[in-house]
C-alpha cells in the first residue's frame, strides 16, 4: 500500500515496546534501515491489521500514551494507515493520545458503587488529585461491584504494573480510605486484593457448587490443582464422544447463553460446525463490562484452567484451531492468571498441536480490550480483534457464517463456556436436572458477590443469602440494558423474568434502597449509553444524547413532554438501532418511569 | 496561476504578435501554406495534430494533410510517448491497441504494471487494478523507482534504466527453460520461436542480475508467475516507450505475451496505458504519417483507393515524415511550413533547445491552440482554439479503445473558434469548400470509411457509454479483447501469425560517467501534466514546484538538505532546481518532472537519442552531475 | 471466450401487499424500488457497499423483532416487508428529528421534504440540544469540510478507503456522538494523505463535503442550481478516458462529478480530472 506518513518519529522507548510485540522490522520498508537489498527488491508487505490493538497496548502500557511517532510506526510496521489507526486508537477510553501521567487511577462512578458512595469517593480524589482527565479518570463499572465503591490504577511502565482499590471497608464513610491508598505505589501491591483470600465469592467452600466449586478453594497457578479436583475430566469425556456427541450433549442439556441472550448454545455450535467455510474460529467473549456483572472476573481469576478446558472443549466439537479469549483491558489480574495458565496448558499439551495426545489442534489467544463497552457485542469483538474500530456489523450474515476474519465463528460468554464441564462431567440430564446459574449481587446489600443458584430460585431468596441492608426499593435486573422490578418473588429464570418485563440479561442484581438517589442512577444508566454508543448509527449515537438531556430536564422539572420524548426516542431506538446497545439504552429507564414512578 | 487563454487571433508583424481579425488571420494562415507548397511542393508542410482534440478534428487534420495540401505528413505528439508501443503491437498483431479492457484487468489473476506509475499517472486505471488486488490478484511492478504503483506491488524489481529487455530476456529464458512456456500457442499462433529462443539464451538468472540490478530470485519468481497464471495481464507506460530502443522494449514485453499465450484471452492481454485524452484516437483517425483512418495501412492500394474515391483526390502511396523526421527536415530546409494544432514541442521535446532552433528556420508557422504557449510565441500566425474536451462536441478514444462522446458545455472565450470550424475555413480559402454542419457529420465520414468504427452511431455510443473498437457492425459488439483470433484452430481464421522479436539490449545513450555520476530519470506526478500548461490551472494543494529527488544516501553524499536549490548538468544543458528526498529513489538515481518548464526546464537536460522505429525519445535516461550552489562573497 | 455470469435466482417478496420478483442477492430496497416504493435514504450509496448506519430507510419485516435497512437486508424468499407501517414511519421519524436536531441538513437534498412528509419536529429537543455545530473546515483551495453537516454516513470514509481510492486519509475517530471524519491526529488535510480526488465529495449525502467554488457561490448567495446545466464529456487529462459531468453555471465550471454507472470511473476522478479545469 503506499501509505503516506507524516513526519513524526517515535521515540528508542515507543520503538522497542513495538519491537518487543513484533520483533524487529524486516526491511526498510517497513521501519527498519535501508540496505541495498531493499533498494532493489521489496516484496508487500502483508497487512497485518489484527495486530493494532496489541501493538496500541504495547506502546500505551509501556509509555502510558501514544504519540504520533510511535503510532507512525505501529502503522508502518502492520501496513495500516496512519487515519485510520488513528480511528481505532481514538475509540478506547484506556488509550490516550496525549501525553499523561504514567500511572491513572480509573475510579468506578457506575451503578454498584454509585449506589455505595463512588461520588464522595470521586469528590475525594478530586479534591487529592486534581480535575479528572490526567493522573484520574472517572470509569465506567470496573467490575469490580462486590468491592464497591472501587478504582484501578494502571501505571505504564516496563513491565507495566496495576493495583486495584476497594473503599467498603468505612462503611458510612466510603471515601475516608482515599489518600492512604493513593499513597500505595502500584507495584509495591503487585498481585491484586481479589486473590484466593477475597474470591468475591460469598458461598465460597459450599458443598454442592458446581460452577463456583473451585473458586477461592484452589490455587489458580496450579495445573496441578486444577486436575486434581476434577480438571480435564470433561475433555477427556469430550474426546470419546467425538464432536457432534459433544454438540448433542450440549443441545440435550438444553443449555442458553448466559450473556445476556440467552441463544441456545448447542444450536450456535452445530450451525458452525457445519459450514463448509474453513478455518472455523472460536471467540470467548470475557469483556465482561455490563455495569453490575463481575461473574465472568471471578472465574477467570479463581479457576482460569476451566474456561481454558471448556474453550478447548467448545472448539473441538465446532472445528476451531484458534480460540481468541478477549477480555476487557480492566481486568489485569485475571489477564495475567490466565495468561499463566495458557502458557502453562500448553507447555504441558493442554493447548497446541496434539491436545492431550488425541491429534486435535487448538490453541488460545489472549486479547485485551480497551476500554470501550460495546465491544461485548458478539460481532463488535470481531472487529476489535481485527484492528477495526470495536463498531458493531449488521446481521445477518450471523457469526455461524461470517464472523472473525469472514470465516465461521462460535462467540460465547465465559459462564456460558465453563457450564459445558458439568454437562460433559455429569452428562445432559443429570446437568438440567438442577441447571447452575451465576449471579452477581452488588448494592445496597451485607454479603455482595457472585452466587450460585440452581434455576427456579425467587429473587427473595437470592436477596436472604446476600442480606440488604436497607429496606429494598427496587433491584436492577439484568444491569444497564436490564429493568427494574419491585416484586421480589419472580423466579430468576428466563422465562420468569421475562413475564416480569424483565430479563435475566448478564445475571445482574443490583439492590436499590432508599438511600440510593434514583435520579442520580437513571443518569448515570443514561451517560453510561451516551458515553459507550460507537457512533455508528443515529438513533443510538444521537438517541443516547437526547435522552440524557431529557433526564436532566427531567431531574429538574417533570414536563409530559419531556416523558412523550423519552418514550418515542427509545422506542426508535429500541426499534431501529444495529445492535443491542441501542436497542436497549431505554430500558432500565423505562422500567423506572413506569414501575417506579421516578418522575411523577 | 498558468496561461490565459487565448481569446482572438494573432498574426506576426514587424516581428511581434498583434491581434488580428479572423478574416486576416486565416488568409494569412492559408497564403502562407500556399505559399510555401507552390515553392516547394506538397511536401514542404507538416501538420501536428492533436492528441487533446476529438477524433473528429484529427479526422478532419488529417483529411486537410492529405487533401488540401496532398502530402501524409502529419503526426501528433502520440511519437513523445506511445508510438513505440503502436509501432510495436501493430507490427506483431496488425493492429497498434491495447488488446485489452479495464474491466479484465478486474479479472485477471496476475498483472505486470512494467515502467508504469499508474497510481499516479493513470489514478482511475489504477482503481481497476486495485478492484483486481482486492479479489487476490498479484501484481508486479518493474520500475527503477520505488514509486506509488510500486508500494501496491507483492513484488517490485528495481531494475536499472534501460534494462528492461535484459529483465525480459532473463524472464522469457526462465519460462523456457521451466518448461512454462505454452507450446499449443507458440506453435500455432507465432513465428520466429526458435530464433527468439536462441537469442534469450544467454540471458540467465545471473546475467540478468548483473545487469539489471534485480537479485535473481525475483526475476525467476516474476517469470514463473506471469508464466503460470492462468490470466496476466502486462501494462506498461512511458517507462518502456521513452527510451532510444523504445519499440525494442515493446517487443520484448510482447514476446512475453506470445511465449505464453497471455493475449487473445479474456483477462490475459497487453496494455499500453496512453498518456494523452486522445493519443489513441489520434492515431486511430489517421493523424500519423503512415496510416488512413481506421489505422488501415497507406500502402495498401486498395484501401487507398477507397480514399481516393471519397475524397476525391489521389493519396500520396508512401509515408509521410513523423515528428522526429519533420524537426530533422525542418534542420534540412526540406520542411518550411508548419501547422501545429495544440502541440508544445518546444517544452515537449528532448533537447528543447534544438527544437527551437528548428522551428525558428520555418518560413511559415501556424499553430492553432487554446494558450500562448512557448511554441506559438514562434508562430507567424496564431488560431485560437476551443479546448476540446469541454467545448466541443466529438469523440475521444481511450486506452482500452473505447471510444466515448465529448460534449460541448461552454462557449469557447471571447472569438475562440472550434477546431473544426477553423480547418474547414483554411481549406475553403485553399481550394476545398468543406462543410461539416456537425461533429456527427464528420464521425458518420469515419464510420463510412473505417471499418473498425463503422459501428459507432452517436446514438449507441450514448446509450451504451461509449464502444471499444473494433465495431464492424451496428447490431452487435464485439468481445473486449482484440485478437482472439489467434487462438481459432482454423488457419484461415486465425490470420497471420504473430512473429517472436530477436533483439538486442542497447543501454541508454547518454553514458553514466566519472563526469555525469547521476542517471536522471523523468516522470509525472499525481496533480500535475505534460508541460503544465493546463495543469497549472488549479491551486493543486500537492503541486510543490520542480524539484530534483534523490535519495537520502545521495544527498548526504553531496552535503544537501531537502529545500536546497543546486545545480544539475548534463552534457547538454544546466538548471537549477530545489532537493527533494525520496526514500522511493536509490543512490546514483535521480528523478524529475517536465511539469514546470518554465521554472526548470527538464528537457534542456534530457537527451534527443530517439527510437529509430518509432521516433520516441529517450526522457527515461539522461546522465547528469548535481553540484551544491556555492555562495557567492 | 467471454465468461458469462451464472444465471442469477429470482426472489419472490411482498412489499406492502405487492408480490415483487427479484434478483438472489437484492435489498429490500431494490424490491421497494422495483414495486415503485419511495424510502427515503442518505448514507446508502449506489456506488458503495451498504452501511446503514443512518437508519433512515427501516422498514418493517414480518416476524421480525427490529426494524431492518433496507438499503442493505437481503431480500428473502417469502419475505414480507411494510415500508409505511405505523412502527417503520415512527422510527424514520424520529430519526429525521435526531439528525436535524443535532447536524445542519440545509444542503442535504429533500431532507426538507422527508422531514414534512414525517411530520418530524427537530425543534422539540430544545434549544440546548447538543449539536455537530463547528466552524467548516477551509485548510485548501480545492474543498471544503464543513462538518456541522456531517452525519457520520461513513461514506466519505468508504470512497477514500478500500471500495474505491485507497487512500485512507480519513477516518472515523473518537466515539459515539463526539465521533467525527478526522484525518490521524486531526492533521490538516494538506498535510495528510489526501490526494484530493474529491471521491469523497462526490458521496457525501449532505454537503458536508463540497467544492471550494460551491461553498464560496453560497456563502454569497450566486449558487443556483436551477441556472446550472450539467454535460458529461471526457477528461481532458490521461488516456484513460474518465467520464465527467461538468456543472455550469454562467458559461463557468462550478463543479465536476461523474456518472456513478460509468463503466470507466464509476464516478470516481483523480484530482486533475476533479479539479483541473481552470484553464478553460
Amino acid at each position: 500500500m503506499d501509505l503516506r506518513f507524516r513526519d513524526a518519529a517515535p521515540t528508542e522507548e515507543e520503538r522497542a515496546a513495538v519491537d518487543a510485540l513484533l520483533g524487529p522490522p524486516a526491511t526498510a520498508w517497513e521501519g527498519g534501515a535501508r540496505t541495498e537489498a531493499d533498494l532493489r527488491f521489496a516484496a508487500r508487505s502483508e497487512p497485518r491489521r489484527d495486530l493494532l490493538l496489541p501493538a496500541l497496548h504495547a506502546v500505551n502500557d509501556r509509555v502510558g500514551w501514544i504519540s504520533e511517532g510511535a503510532l507512525d510506526y505501529i502503522c508502518r510496521r502492520l501496513t495500516v494507515p496512519p487515519a485510520e489507526a488513528y480511528g481505532v486508537a481514538s475509540f478506547y477510553s484506556l488509550f490516550s493520545l496525549k501525553p499523561r501521567p504514567a500511572r491513572v487511577l480509573h475510579v468506578c462512578t457506575d451503578l454498584a458503587c454509585r449506589a455505595r458512595g463512588a461520588e464522595e469517593v470521586r469528590r475525594r480524589v478530586e479534591a487529592e488529585l486534581g480535575p479528572a482527565g490526567l493522573a484520574w479518570q472517572a470509569s465506567p463499572c470496573l467490575g469490580m461491584c462486590e468491592r464497591a465503591p472501587a478504582a484501578l490504577a494502571l501505571e505504564a511502565g516496563d513491565p507495566p504494573s496495576f493495583a486495584e482499590y476497594s473503599f467498603a471497608d468505612a462503611p458510612g464513610n466510603p471515601g475516608s480510605a482515599v489518600p492512604g491508598v493513593l499513597a500505595v505505589r502500584a507495584e509495591d501491591q503487585g498481585e491484586s486484593t481479589a486473590g484466593r483470600g477475597r474470591p468475591g465469592v460469598p458461598q465460597a467452600g459450599q458443598p454442592g457448587l458446581v460452577l463456583l466449586r473451585r473458586v477461592g478453594q484452589v490455587d489458580p497457578a496450579s495445573l496441578d490443582d486444577y486436575r486434581a479436583t476434577g480438571g480435564y475430566r470433561a475433555l477427556r469425556r469430550a474426546f470419546d464422544l467425538g464432536p457432534a456427541g459433544v454438540i448433542r450433549e450440549v443441545l440435550d442439556s438444553g443449555l442458553v447463553g448466559r450473556g445476556g441472550a440467552a441463544f441456545p448454545t448447542g444450536r450456535k455450535w452445530d450451525a458452525t460446525a457445519r459450514q463448509p467455510d474453513h478455518p472455523h474460529y472460536l471467540v470467548c467473549n470475557a469483556d465482561e463490562s455490563e455495569p453490575g456483572t463481575f461473574k465472568d472476573r471471578v472465574l477467570m481469576e479463581g479457576d482460569p484452567y476451566a474456561l481454558i478446558e471448556a474453550m478447548t472443549i467448545a472448539a473441538y466439537a465446532t472445528g476451531c484451531a484458534k480460540g481468541y479469549l478477549y477480555i476487557r483491558g480492566e481486568y489485569p489480574t485475571a489477564v495475567r492468571r490466565l495468561r499463566h495458565a495458557i502458557a502453562t496448558a500448553r507447555s504441558r499439551g493442554f493447548l497446541g498441536d496434539d491436545v492431550m495426545g488425541h491429534g486435535f489442534a487448538f490453541d488460545i489467544e489472549l486479547r485485551r480490550g480497551a476500554g470501550a463497552y460495546i465491544c461485548g457485542e458478539e460481532t463488535a469483538i470481531f472487529n476489535s480483534i481485527e484492528g477495526y474500530r470495536g463498531e458493531p456489523r449488521s446481521k445477518p450474515p450471523f457469526p455461524v457464517e461470517k464472523g472473525l476474519f469472514g470465516k465461521p465463528t462460535v462467540v460465547n460468554n465465559v459462564e456460558t463456556l465453563v457450564n459445558v464441564l458439568p454437562i460433559l462431567e455429569r452428562g445432559a440430564r443429570a446437568y438440567a436436572a438442577a441447571e447452575p446459574k451465576l449471579f452477581c449481587v452488588s448494592g445496597c446489600v451485607a454479603r455482595p458477590g457472585v452466587y450460585e443458584l440452581t434455576f427456579g430460585a425467587t429473587l427473595r431468596e437470592l436477596l436472604d443469602m446476600a442480606v440488604p441492608t436497607g429496606r429494598v426499593r427496587a433491584v436492577l435486573l439484568g444491569g444497564a440494558a436490564g429493568a427494574f422490578v419491585t416484586d421480589l418473588d419472580i423466579p430468576l429464570t428466563f422465562e420468569g423474568t421475562r413475564d416480569a418485563g424483565a430479563t435475566l440479561g448478564s445475571g445482574v442484581v443490583l439492590v436499590i434502597d432508599d438511600t440510593v438517589d434514583l435520579k442520580g442512577l437513571l443518569l448515570r444508566i443514561a451517560e453510561f449509553f451516551r458515553d459507550e454508543s460507537c457512533g455508528q448509527c443515529v438513533p443510538c449515537r444521537v438517541g443516547t444524547v437526547r435522552q440524557e438531556e431529557a433526564l436532566h430536564r427531567l431531574s429538574r422539572r417533570v414536563e409530559d413532554s419531556d416523558l412523550v420524548l423519552l418514550r418515542e426516542v427509545g422506542q426508535a431506538m429500541r426499534d431501529a438501532s444495529i445492535c443491542g446497545l441501542g436497542q436497549t439504552a431505554w430500558n432500565a429507564i423505562e422500567s423506572a418511569v413506569d414501575r417506579l414512578g421516578v418522575f411523577k | 496561476m498558468g496561461y490565459d487563454r487565448l481569446t482572438h487571433p494573432l498574426v506576426r508583424e514587424g516581428g511581434e504578435l498583434r491581434r488580428a481579425s479572423w478574416e486576416e488571420a486565416l488568409d494569412r494562415a492559408a497564403e502562407g501554406f500556399r505559399r510555401n507548397v507552390a515553392r516547394h511542393g506538397p511536401d514542404c508542410f507538416a501538420m501536428l495534430s492533436c492528441a487533446r482534440s476529438t477524433n473528429e478534428m484529427n479526422y478532419v487534420g488529417q483529411k486537410f494533410t492529405r487533401v488540401v495540401i496532398g502530402t501524409n505528413n502529419v503526426d501528433s505528439c502520440n511519437r513523445t510517448c506511445h508510438a513505440p508501443s503502436v509501432a510495436g503491437l501493430s507490427a506483431v498483431f496488425g493492429s497498434g491497441g491495447g488488446t485489452s479492457s479495464y474491466q479484465e484487468i478486474e479479472d485477471t489473476d496476475v498483472i505486470v504494471m512494467w515502467g508504469s506509475a499508474a497510481r499516479d499517472a493513470h489514478p482511475i486505471f489504477f482503481h481497476h487494478v486495485l478492484k483486481a488486488l482486492h479479489k487476490g490478484a498479484r501484481m508486479f511492478a518493474v520500475d527503477p523507482r520505488r514509486t506509488g504503483t510500486a508500494r501496491w506491488a507483492h513484488r517490485w524489481l528495481g531494475l536499472n534504466v534501460g534494462t528492461d529487455i535484459p529483465l525480459a530476456h532473463a524472464v522469457a529464458r526462465e519460462i523456457i527453460h521451466a518448461g512454462l512456456h505454452n507450446e499449443a500457442f507458440i506453435e500455432r499462433a507465432t513465428v520466429g520461436f526458435e530464433e527468439f529462443r536462441q537469442s534469450v539464451e544467454p540471458w540467465t538468472l545471473q546475467a540478468a542480475e548483473q545487469v539489471t540490478g534485480v537479485p535473481a530470485a525475483a526475476v525467476r519468481e516474476l517469470a514463473h508467475a506471469y508464466a503460470t497464471a492462468d490470466r496476466a495481464q502486462l501494462c506498461w507506460t512511458l517507462g518502456i516507450t521513452e527510451h532510444h530502443n523504445a519499440t525494442d522494449n515493446v517487443r520484448a514485453l510482447i514476446n512475453l505475451a506470445l511465449l505464453t499465450g497471455h493475449v487473445g484471452r479474456y483477462g490475459s492481454g497487453l496494455s499500453p496505458l496512453r498518456g494523452q485524452n486522445n493519443v489513441q484516437g489520434g492515431g486511430d483517425m489517421g493523424a500519423i504519417p503512415n496510416r488512413l483512418p481506421g489505422f488501415q495501412d497507406i500502402l495498401d492500394p486498395g484501401i487507398r483507393a477507397r480514399f481516393e474515391a471519397a475524397w476525391g483526390v489521389p493519396i500520396q502511396p508512401r509515408h509521410g515524415l513523423n515528428l522526429t523526421q519533420m524537426l530533422e527536415a525542418m534542420a534540412e530546409g526540406e520542411v518550411t511550413t508548419c501547422y501545429l494544432i495544440g502541440e508544445n514541442p518546444v517544452q515537449s521535446e528532448a533537447d528543447s533547445l534544438a527544437c527551437i532552433k528548428r522551428l525558428s528556420m520555418l518560413d511559415h508557422l501556424v499553430v492553432q491552440d487554446i494558450f500562448l504557449t512557448k511554441t506559438a510565441q514562434m508562430a507567424d500566425v496564431v488560431l485560437p482554439a476551443g479546448a476540446a474536451w469541454c467545448e466541443s462536441e466529438g469523440t475521444f478514444t481511450n486506452s482500452e479503445r473505447r471510444v466515448q462522446r465529448v460534449r460541448k458545455a461552454l462557449e469557447p472565450p471571447g472569438e475562440a473558434r472550434d477546431d473544426i470550424w477553423i480547418l474547414c475555413e483554411l481549406a475553403r480559402r485553399l481550394g476545398h469548400d468543406w462543410r461539416y454542419d456537425s461533429a456527427e457529420q464528420v464521425w458518420d465520414e469515419v464510420r463510412s470509411l473505417s471499418p473498425a468504427h463503422a459501428g459507432m452511431t452517436y446514438e449507441r455510443l450514448e446509450r451504451l457509454q461509449g464502444i471499444q473498437w473494433p465495431c464492424p457492425s451496428e447490431d452487435s459488439l464485439e468481445p473486449p479483447f482484440l485478437h482472439g483470433r489467434l487462438w481459432e484452430s482454423d488457419p484461415a481464421r486465425r490470420g497471420a501469425p504473430a512473429p517472436f522479436a530477436v533483439l538486442r539490449h542497447s543501454p541508454p545513450v547518454d553514458v553514466v560517467d566519472e563526469e555525469y555520476p547521476l542517471r536522471l530519470t523523468t516522470g509525472r506526478r499525481l496533480d500535475s501534466y505534460n508541460t503544465g500548461v493546463q495543469s497549472s490551472g488549479f491551486p493543486s494543494p500537492l503541486r510543490r514546484g520542480e524539484t530534483i529527488e534523490m535519495c537520502p544516501e545521495d544527498a548526504e553524499k553531496l552535503g544537501v538538505v531537502a529545500g536546497e536549490e543546486v545545480r544539475i548538468t548534463s552534457r547538454r544543458g544546466s538548471v537549477i532546481a530545489p532537493v527533494f528526498i525520496d526514500p522511493a529513489l536509490r543512490p546514483g538515481l535521480v528523478f524529475m518532472t517536465m511539469h514546470f518548464p518554465d521554472e526548470v526546464d527538464t528537457n534542456s537536460l534530457t537527451i534527443e537519442a530517439t527510437c529509430p522505429i518509432a521516433g520516441t525519445a529517450e526522457f527515461k535516461a539522461a546522465a547528469v552531475r548535481v553540484e551544491k550552489l556555492v555562495a557567492v562573497g | 471466450m467471454i465468461p458469462l455470469q451464472p444465471p442469477r435466482r429470482l426472489v419472490d417478496v411482498e412489499i406492502d401487499g405487492r408480490a415483487v420478483r427479484v434478483p438472489e442477492g437484492a435489498t429490500i430496497l431494490d424490491a421497494c424500488r422495483a414495486a415503485g416504493q419511495d424510502v427515503p435514504t442518505l448514507c446508502h450509496g449506489d456506488t458503495l457497499t451498504p452501511k446503514n448506519a443512518c437508519r433512515v430507510c427501516v422498514v418493517e419485516v414480518e416476524g421480525a423483532r427490529t426494524l431492518a435497512p433496507a438499503c442493505s437486508r437481503k431480500a428473502e424468499p417469502g419475505m414480507s416487508v411494510s415500508t409505511g407501517s405505523e412502527r417503520a414511519r415512527h422510527s424514520r421519524k424520529v430519526v429525521l428529528e435526531l439528525l436535524a436536531s443535532s447536524a445542519d441538513l440545509s444542503t442535504t437534498p429533500r431532507a426538507a421534504e422527508w422531514i414534512e412528509e414525517y411530520g418530524a419536529r427537530p425543534d422539540r429537543f430544545g434549544e440546548q440540544a447538543a449539536t455537530v455545530e463547528q466552524p467548516a473546515k477551509v485548510d485548501n483551495d480545492l474543498y471544503v469540510r464543513d462538518y456541522a453537516k456531517c452525519i457520520l454516513c461513513y461514506k466519505c470514509v468508504d470512497a477514500c478507503g478500500d471500495q474505491w481510492q485507497n487512500t485512507f486519509a480519513i477516518a472515523v475517530a473518537g466515539r459515539g456522538f463526539d465521533a467525527t471524519i478526522s484525518t490521524e491526529f486531526d492533521a490538516p488535510l494538506t498535510d495528510s494523505a489526501c490526494v484530493f480526488c474529491g471521491n469523497c465529495v462526490e458521496v457525501c449525502p449532505t454537503g458536508a463535503l463540497s467544492f471550494k467554488t460551491e461553498f464560496d457561490m453560497r456563502a454569497e448567495g450566486t449558487w443556483d442550481e436551477s441556472r446550472q446545466t450539467r454535460t458529461t464529456t471526457i477528461c481532458s487529462y490521461c488516456g484513460v478516458g474518465c467520464n465527467l459531468t461538468l456543472h455550469v453555471q454562467d458559461n463557468k465550471i462550478v463543479k465536476v462529478t461523474s456518472p456513478h454507472d460509468n463503466p470507466v470511473t464509476h464516478g470516481n476522478l483523480c484530482v486533475k480530472g476533479r479539479f483541473g479545469y481552470g484553464y478553460v
